[in-house]
């Protein structure tokens, strides 16, 4: 399933990234300590966090996760969604709380 | 020096978390040029990430010295900090001595060193309270 199905179905924003959404999603992964999710999260997953700072952007290029998905109406500011362009990193975002967009997002999974 | 080895250096500033990780994304896209599999690239830029940030966080800033050979990725971070007093707590997953204001941006998880030995595929780490401290890894190529 690629991200494009899940802005589309879940009416996710898109910060930056416009021109990646065909990327394949493969999982996801929840979490707001940085290192943490360099450690844990997995390549293509949908990262769900409330972290919204620059450092964001650089754990997601080393990472290889497919999107960060700000929740809880995080909102990026323009030097991160600036940082997220240069870096073709997805950015995404949406009002619900984390535990609903990832229940959300693993319904999506399922669907194959 | 050997033809087949790129080196490529990198000066780090201390406290500045604007550019941290920059430098981590640099070796990352040199790597992709070079054709390096995705999870051998994956492997570095974490354990390299770590590093960066820690040198940011810590020690006031450092150098990194990056050589790649067509076997392995070898990664050095100096740093003239505060060094280590207890390597064994650092090493041990959830010991931090970051503040809240650095806890607060997302960072101080207490992952940064076990995530750097779990990532590479040697580690070796040589610390002198006052004087700094050195990190030697090495990633092997798949």
């Amino acid at each position: 399933m690629k991200l494009r199905d899940f802005v589309n179905d879940m009416g996710l924003r898109v910060f930056a990234g416009e021109d990646n959404l065909d990327t394949e999603v493969t999982g996801g992964y929840c979490g707001d300590l940085l290192s943490w999710v360099m450690g844990r999260a997995k390549p293509g997953d949908m990262w769900i966090t409330i972290m919204s700072n620059l450092n964001t952007v650089a754990v997601a290029v080393m990472s290889d996760v497919a999107a960060v998905l700000m929740a809880e109406g995080v909102e990026p500011g323009d030097d991160v969604i600036q940082r997220a362009r240069e870096r073709d990193v997805v950015l995404l975002g949406s009002d619900e709380p984390i535990y609903e967009l990832a229940a959300a997002v693993s319904k999506k999974l399922g669907e194959g | 020096m050997p033809d087949n080895v790129l080196t490529l250096h990198y000066d780090i500033e201390g406290n500045d978390f604007t550019s941290a990780g920059e430098a981590s994304g640099d070796v990352k896209r040199k790597l992709r040029m070079l054709g390096i599999s995705p999870n051998t690239i994956r492997k570095l830029a974490v354990a390299m990430y770590e590093g960066e940030i820690n040198q940011v966080i810590h020690a006031n800033g450092g150098h990194i010295d990056v050589e790649i050979t067509p076997q392995l990725i070898k990664i050095v971070l100096s740093d003239e900090g505060p060094g280590i007093p207890d390597v064994e707590a650092a090493m041990s997953e959830g010991f931090s001595t970051a503040t809240e204001e650095i806890h607060n941006m997302g960072f101080g998880a207490g992952m940064g060193l076990p995530n750097m030995k779990k990532y590479s595929d040697t580690f070796e780490l040589e610390t002198e309270v006052g004087k700094g401290t050195v990190i030697t890894m090495t990633v092997n190529i798949e």
